[in-house]
């Protein structure tokens, strides 16, 4: 299997959705300076830069979804989605519902975020459960290249709004990606380890975290289980349960913000529907509810780290011993 | 649907005005009934909806907002499935998950009405991109909006992109001068909208907003000049809302000379003392058009009312495709 990197999987990505459906088009600030080989291969018309002006960027791409075509659009850094609310959620989220289904819209909205480049909190903020909260969008998070590539194609095929966020820290990380056609359904998590007695479930690069910490863990006798989300909306529910059946034990862990985040639902979700399997309480590691700092040993110490989750991991282990 | 290329006849600028009338007096008693909530009514704005949606062709495409019957029963609209939408029918356009506030209807090209003011202005430009990039797609679109929305940082947005992509979009600014309970002079240094779209380097021109032949031949001349540059255009009709923001509404707030100054430039009344003037209306003839749109209207809540729930199960559907 070829070795490509995040940022080149998605590159891949995009030019292949490109030359597979006309329908396919990307624009957004510098997307068009930036990304030279797609206008190379594909024309002004359908790899454009815009003004600086993400509302109309992204509503834009609504009209332009529900009308036929499938943008791709770049909104750069996710704080700036701020300034695109609206267009994703009441319109891109709710016109389908509010008309009666009369229309769809197939569109992938593409921000960064993440601790690994100090960028402060007006270009590191992750706040992708304002979307799972919102109806009609989806929403992926992939820490891996073969999940950039094959859930970005799989996201431009979708015929709904998908919100595709993409760690920082992830874009220069290299990994094998299957040669020739590659996609990854929506929706589907993938089991990276696995293990008997807790499950460590996580995405973007925290899962990475959490298969250093699985390692760690190993070597002391604790066998984790590594679940990567991919998707958080739709959210695999049926394999965060039957993981958690098997281990009796789960530690969620994102580097977003604890108060409503992602782990929250997971949690409820597992109080919800396998309490009877739980011989631990559910534990949380999160970012804290601070925006995210720049200066380096800050930042790292913002994100939840893999000492952390071993740590967390053997609590829980501990408590049955106790119990 | 009508098309541009002909002039429509004063008489139907005059009928279609009264069906719109018609239609939102009768919301307006459905509304004091109890049976709906509160409508946008665009009482003494009429003669914008039928001057420039008769002005499109089928092949265009109409972007719209809070304040929009009048614009889809100009289009040919059913005002029976309209009025089955804003009661929550399943016979409504939108199956009743629209409400009146948000009524599109994609068969008759009257596509993604937003009641989020400035709404239609961020979707406008990507309906039109779609229609650049279909081979043999010769359709505009035509986005209405208030005075209010105007002032939404997004106005700006869209009228600059939609200059800079060169898209077909004629944008039509209905100046009533209210925006809400809040009055235009209040929120705006000039009188007019068009200062700003001709800053952004658009063909801007303001029209007689209760004159619904002007209005007609305004935006007739703007939408050939779109399709044959196929650059954006905008059209501000100068008019002013008689009722209230929405249903009820006492109005305490507006200016009684004001008001009463518009009151007597009733589109409706001021197009039917023309054409009597010129010999083309009389009473036997205007009663006539008012019996049609009156069994129209009848029929329409009558159609509503007979109409059935939505099962509940629809309260999952169409929210992913
Ligand atoms: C984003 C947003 N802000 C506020 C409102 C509440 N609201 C609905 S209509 C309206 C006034 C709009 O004025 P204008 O654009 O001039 O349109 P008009 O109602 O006069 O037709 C307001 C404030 C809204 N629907 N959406
Ligand atoms: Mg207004």
């Amino acid at each position: 299997m070829p070795r490509i990197t995040v940022n080149e999987a998605i590159a891949q990505a995009i030019a292949e959705e490109m030359r597979r459906d006309p329908a396919v088009l990307m624009f957004g600030e510098g997307v068009a300076t930036k990304r030279g080989e797609l206008v190379a291969e594909f024309g002004t018309a359908r790899v454009r830069n815009t003004p600086l002006a993400e509302g109309i960027i992204a509503g834009t791409a609504a009209g332009a979804a529900a009308s036929g075509l499938r943008p791709v659009v770049d909104l750069l850094f996710a704080p700036f989605l701020c300034f695109a609310m609206d267009e994703i959620v009441n319109s891109a989220g709710k016109l389908r519902y509010m008309s009666g289904g009369q229309f769809k819209f197939p569109m992938v909205v593409l921000a960064q975020s993440g601790a690994g480049w100090t960028v402060g909190a007006q270009h590191n903020h992750n706040l992708e459960a304002w979307f799972v909260h919102s109806p009609g969008l989806k929403v992926v998070m992939p820490s891996s290249p073969a999940d950039f590539k094959g859930l970005l194609k799989a996201a431009i095929r979708d015929d709904n709004p998908v919100l595709f966020f993409m760690d920082l820290a992830l874009g220069f990380q290299a990994g094998e990606v299957p040669a020739g056609e590659h996609v990854v359904p929506l929706g589907r998590a993938a089991t990276l380890r696995e293990g008997r007695d807790v499950t460590l479930v996580s995405y973007a690069k925290t899962v990475h975290h959490c298969v250093a910490a699985a390692e760690m863990l190993a070597g002391q006798g604790i066998s984790a289980e590594v679940i990567d989300l991919r998707s958080l909306k739709p959210l695999d529910e049926a394999a965060i349960l039957a993981s958690v059946r098997r281990t009796g034990r789960i530690v969620v862990v994102h580097e977003a913000s604890r108060l409503c985040g992602v782990g929250a639902e997971v949690a409820a979700l597992v109080a919800e529907h396998a309490f009877d399997a739980l011989k631990a309480p559910i534990r949380r590691l999160t970012g804290p509810d601070t925006p995210a700092p720049s200066s380096w040993p800050l930042e790292q110490a913002f994100v939840p780290q893999a000492d952390a989750i071993a740590a967390a991991a053997r609590e829980l282990v501990g408590a049955r011993v106790c119990a | 649907m009508h098309h541009s290329d002909q002039a429509p006849s004063p008489l139907a600028l005059l009928e279609t005005m009264m069906l719109i009338r018609a239609y939102e007096e009768a919301l307006v008693g459905i509304a004091a009934g109890g049976n709906a909530p509160g409508t946008c009514t665009s009482v003494g704005q009429e003669a914008a909806a039928a001057g420039v949606v008769r002005a499109l062709a089928p092949q265009d495409r109409i972007l719209t907002n809070h304040r929009s019957a009048g614009h889809l029963l100009a289009r040919g609209a059913d005002p029976g499935r309209m009025i089955a939408e804003v009661l929550g029918k399943r016979t409504g356009y939108c199956k009743g998950k629209s409400g009146s506030l948000h009524i599109s209807a994609a068969e008759l090209g009257v596509v993604l009405t937003s009641t989020i003011v400035g709404g239609e202005l961020s979707l406008a430009p990507g309906v039109a991109l779609a229609r650049t990039m279909t081979p043999g797609d010769d359709g505009i679109v035509a986005t209405f909006f208030g005075d209010g929305a105007a002032c939404e940082g997004v106005f700006h947005e869209s009228l600059n992109l939609a200059v800079v992509w060169k898209l077909p979009i004629l944008y039509v600014c209905e100046n009533n001068e209210w925006q809400a309970f809040v009055h235009r002079r209040e929120t705006m240094p000039m009188a007019h909208v068009r200062d700003w779209a001709a800053a952004h380097g658009l063909v801007a021109e303001t029209v007689d907003g209760n004159d619904a032949e002007a209005v007609h031949a305004a935006a007739a001349r703007l939408v050939a000049r779109i399709r044959e540059t196929g650059e954006p255009a905008f059209l501000e009709t100068l008019t002013y809302r008689t009722r209230g923001h929405y249903e009820p509404d006492d109005q305490f707030y507006v200016d009684r000379a004001e008001l009463a100054a518009w009151q007597a430039r009733d589109p409706i009344e001021l197009l039917a003392k023309r054409l009597r003037a010129a010999g083309r209306l009389d009473d036997a003839r205007l009663a006539q058009i008012r019996a049609r749109v009156a069994a129209v209207i009848d029929e329409a809540v009558a159609f509503a009312n007979a109409s059935p729930w939505p099962e509940t199960a629809e309260l999952f559907t169409d929210v992913y495709a």
